[in-house]
């Protein structure tokens, strides 16, 4: 239970350190968010003006403050850019992302978990076949594999469309073709990751003495491998998943551009274009968020995989 | 943007480590590829064919050729050319995040494991918090801020990936600290910074440069992807990312631009990947790659157990790892009767646990096995898989000497109990379960419905060894091995685990191989003794015998070398 403590206690860190930090690059910036919403041919009482409204003229750390307790209001602040509200915005375009990590995730643990242990039992040409493919599929960068998979089933084969994204509501059927490729592409570099990690974790469980100890019960393989193994090789598992699931955020920023899906990532690659600050702050926490709820279920994943940590 | 490795690649050279990474053919390779790489991409204004911005509309989207060994782009600029210039900025960002990501994590991370205390929570929780950033957030929030500034956004994600490094070099330097040259060091009064430069942080390189290898890759990602997404090098200057990104621009009818600039991309992601395999694989010990399965030899037709022949007989037995000139085991004859208690008696490194495992069909995959181990009809050697599982538990059983490590972690008592008894005994959930209590009553453990629920974690040394005797008399076999049961345990204890054993041979007529180096523990229960050494047997004779008159020097050096034994002798 302790692990759970130290992790809300990390989290709550973590949102004001990424809330902080975003806030304090903006104040950096030459130019001040009025200054980009009047742009160059304001003049100078009209900009005063502004400042004195959005409340610019005031100290930081009372700048911080307010900013904290809009967020904490719900109000994430408007698009300087759009002047949409932020919130608003996030909340249209997270379903999306989500629709891709989700998938993508599971994808990527069952895939890899299968090679992993594919590779850890095979021996000889079969397993070089496989490390060279899990090697592979984690070195080529994923909006370029994205980009092949594009030009070969979407352009030459016409088995999916090569852009978009088709809400679930709309078309259970389209969603699901229009992420196919998305989802690959994104499940590919994190599967090589995992396999990874359960191959080594495989190969390092079967030399533990309690493995031999099942063996030499007569219990049989089956039992061994799918049960007392991936439970035991299960925590290792869990780690790096987690950490591809945060690696994967990245990824998404790169595949929502290549398949011009409407999600967070091309949220903030557009804001990153426009120097649209309250947007990526929003994004920012947003992305923070999801970060914390997965740590959150891979501490959880801790307590029912390793009984040690349960009495802790 | 993470790198991923396992705790365990934080070991530590001892040899040269240069020395070491060159013996490795992946390592070379690698370094040798990026060297090329980085060299091409350095002399480019020298080496590179044309000027990759000239144009030429006439010779556009080119396949390779002669003239232009990588073909030419929508503007018929030459794609070598580009690629080799467009490596430039890849190689400086590159180069700079891995600097920043060095230096933060080999100071962060040698402080907080070589001081330890404060330090190390405040820097430990710093890296909790770098782990859980979205870093590619922020980076777009710098390259938002600073407009486009490479230098900041390399810096950026240096900062923010460097947690893991911080992380594996303070778990190495806790471990390499604990040594006692440092210990030695510090008494004889060097400096905290001399000990920690000099003496320290030479014996970390192997970890630093796996973590430095991967993070590369992950931050060659991170830079041609933003090159990708336009936010890099402006155009029409080349970048590897942003060439991918024109190439994107004409998949539909050119789609071979999307090779050489992708799989320049790879090719050193690979390089930076199989660096990092080699480092490891260069200065940790291999894994041992073992699936238990037998290195198998044909049944001969010849092969038949022996006529009259005991419960076990082991005929020629030759294990050897290998090394044929230098066997584990080298030519070993035993035989079990019924019943008997038979003590294997060497010291460590005289092939008696090789020829325990070996009787179970439990072989490490490096092992060559030859002879024959006859049990019931099978020969262990050459057994399938299947016979294995169905002699194994239900006809020998084994003990191992560490009952912690013995039991799986993850599973209560109970259950790997009923597992053990329902691999061996068609019975139902219910029926299982009574049988376990039973078993657990007959090992002497007082509550044993309550300890079905316990994990081996909650247990004592003595109770994890009934534990595992427990699971070992599961599929009521004819035959126990007991290998060293008693060598990691209290002395009180180790008295009661014999007495058990001696109890459960009288109540079941099992026989019992005891491997062990304790001519005291022989004296006490065994009926027969075998005494090995390097692999062989040296003598055999009945416990009595074996104290009154030892026939071999070896035996006698063994006697001496067990007190108590040598005074009743006196």
């Amino acid at each position: 239970m302790r692990i759970l403590v130290t992790r809300l206690a990390t989290s709550i860190v973590l949102l004001f350190v990424v809330s902080a930090l975003t806030f304090l690059l903006m104040s950096l910036l030459p130019t001040d968010a009025a200054r980009v919403i009047l742009g160059t041919t304001a003049t100078q009482e009209q900009y005063e003006a502004l400042r004195e409204q959005l409340g610019l003229n005031q100290p930081l750390i009372v700048q911080y403050g307010n900013y904290l307790a809009r967020v904490f209001s719900g109000d994430f602040g408007t698009s300087i850019f759009t002047g949409e509200p932020v919130i608003r915005s996030i909340a249209n375009r997270l379903p999306v992302t989500l629709s891709l990590l989700i998938p993508g995730i599971i994808v990527c643990a069952v895939a890899g978990m299968t090679f992993g242990y594919l590779s850890a039992l095979s021996r000889g040409g079969l397993r070089r076949v496989l490390d060279v493919l899990v090697l592979v599929g984690g070195a080529v960068p994923g909006f370029w594999l994205a980009l092949v998979m594009v030009s070969v089933f979407a352009v030459s084969l016409r088995w999916f469309p090569a852009t978009g994204y088709v809400p679930f509501a709309t078309s259970p059927g389209g969603w699901a073709t229009a992420l196919v490729l998305p989802v690959a592409a994104l499940a590919i570099q994190g599967a090589a990751g995992v396999a990874k990690i359960t191959r080594d974790g495989v190969l390092e469980a079967m030399d533990q003495d309690y493995v031999r100890t099942l063996r030499a019960a007569g219990i049989p393989r089956r039992t061994i491998y799918l049960r007392h193994i991936l439970k035991n090789t299960g925590m290792q598992v869990a780690t790096v998943v987690g950490l591809i699931f945060v690696g994967s955020l990245a990824g998404s920023v790169f595949l929502e551009q290549v398949f011009v899906l409407p999600g967070l990532g091309a949220l903030a690659y557009s804001a990153t274009n426009q120097n649209d600050l309250p947007v990526i702050q929003g994004v920012a926490l947003t992305m923070t968020l999801i970060v914390i709820v997965v740590n959150i279920c891979v501490d959880l994943s801790y307590l029912a995989l390793n009984p040690k940590a349960r009495t802790r | 943007m993470t790198a991923i490795s396992s705790p365990s690649e934080t070991g530590v050279t001892r040899r040269g480590f240069l020395h070491a990474l060159l013996h490795e053919p992946l390592a070379v390779v690698s370094l040798a590829v990026l060297a090329i790489v980085v060299s091409a991409c350095l002399l480019s204004p020298w080496l590179a064919p044309y000027d990759p911005l000239a144009q030429s509309l006439a010779d556009a989207r080119q396949l390779p050729s002669a003239a232009h060994w990588l073909g030419t782009d929508n503007l018929g600029r030459d794609v070598l050319s580009r690629l080799m210039y467009g490596g430039v900025p890849s190689i400086a960002g590159v180069g700079l995040c891995i600097a920043v990501f060095l230096v933060l994590g080999v100071v962060l991370g040698l402080l907080a494991g070589y001081l330890g205390g404060a330090v190390d929570r405040v820097i430990s929780f710093v890296v909790e918090i770098l782990m859980s950033v979205p870093s590619i957030i922020i980076v777009l929030a710098v390259v938002s801020l600073f407009s486009r500034s490479l230098n900041a956004t390399m810096i950026t994600l240096g900062v923010l990936g460097s947690g893991g490094l911080i992380r594996v070099v303070r778990a190495a330097t806790l471990k390499v600290s604990k040594d006692l040259y440092v210990d030695a060091a510090r008494v004889s009064g060097l400096g905290g910074l001399r000990i920690l430069f000099r003496h320290i942080l030479p014996r970390l390189s192997g970890p630093i440069v796996i973590q430095v290898a991967l993070f590369a890759g992950v931050a060659l990602g991170v830079q041609t992807g933003l090159g990708f997404l336009g936010l890099g090098t402006p155009p029409p200057n080349p970048s590897w990312g942003g060439m991918v990104g024109e190439a994107s621009l004409l998949v539909q009818v050119f789609p071979w631009l999307l090779v050489p600039s992708g799989g320049i991309i790879a090719l050193c992601t690979i390089a930076f990947a199989l660096l990092g395999d080699a480092t490891r694989d260069s200065f940790a010990t291999r894994v041992r790659r073992s699936s238990g399965r037998v290195p198998k030899r044909r049944p001969d037709s010849a092969d038949v157990p022996p006529p009259g022949a005991g419960l076990l007989t082991v005929e020629q037995l030759t294990v050897h790892f290998g090394d044929p000139e230098r066997p584990a085991v080298d030519r070993l004859d035993l035989t079990i009767d019924k019943g008997e208690i038979v003590g294997l008696v060497g010291e460590s490194g005289s092939g008696k646990t090789v020829t325990a495992l070996a009787c179970l069909g439990l072989f490490a995959s490096t092992a060559h096995a030859s002879g024959h181990i006859w049990f019931g009809g099978h020969d262990v050697v050459t057994a399938r898989y299947r016979e294995l599982e169905e002699i194994r538990g239900a006809g020998v059983a084994y003990v191992s000497q560490e009952p912690m490590v013995a039991l799986d972690p993850s599973f209560t008592v109970g259950t790997v109990l009923r597992e053990a008894i329902r691999a061996n005994r068609r019975v139902g959930r219910t029926e299982a379960k009574r049988i376990a209590i039973e078993l657990l009553e007959q090992v002497r453990i007082t509550e044993p419905s309550s300890l079905l629920r316990r994990y081996p974690h909650e247990l004592s040394g003595g109770m994890a060894q009934r534990v595992a005797i427990a699971i070992a008399l599961a599929g009521n076999p004819s035959l126990l091995i007991a290998d060293e049961p008693t060598t990691s345990l209290d002395v009180t204890v180790q008295a009661r685990i014999l007495e058990l054993l001696r109890t459960i041979r009288q109540e079941r007529g099992m026989a019992i191989i005891l491997v062990t180096h304790d001519l005291g523990v022989v004296a006490d229960i065994c009926d027969r003794a075998v005494v090995m050494r390097g692999g062989a047997v040296v003598e055999r004779a009945d416990v009595e015998e074996l104290y009154a008159h030892p026939a071999h020097e070896y035996t006698r050096e063994l006697l001496r070398a067990t007190p108590s034994i040598a005074e009743r002798a006196a």
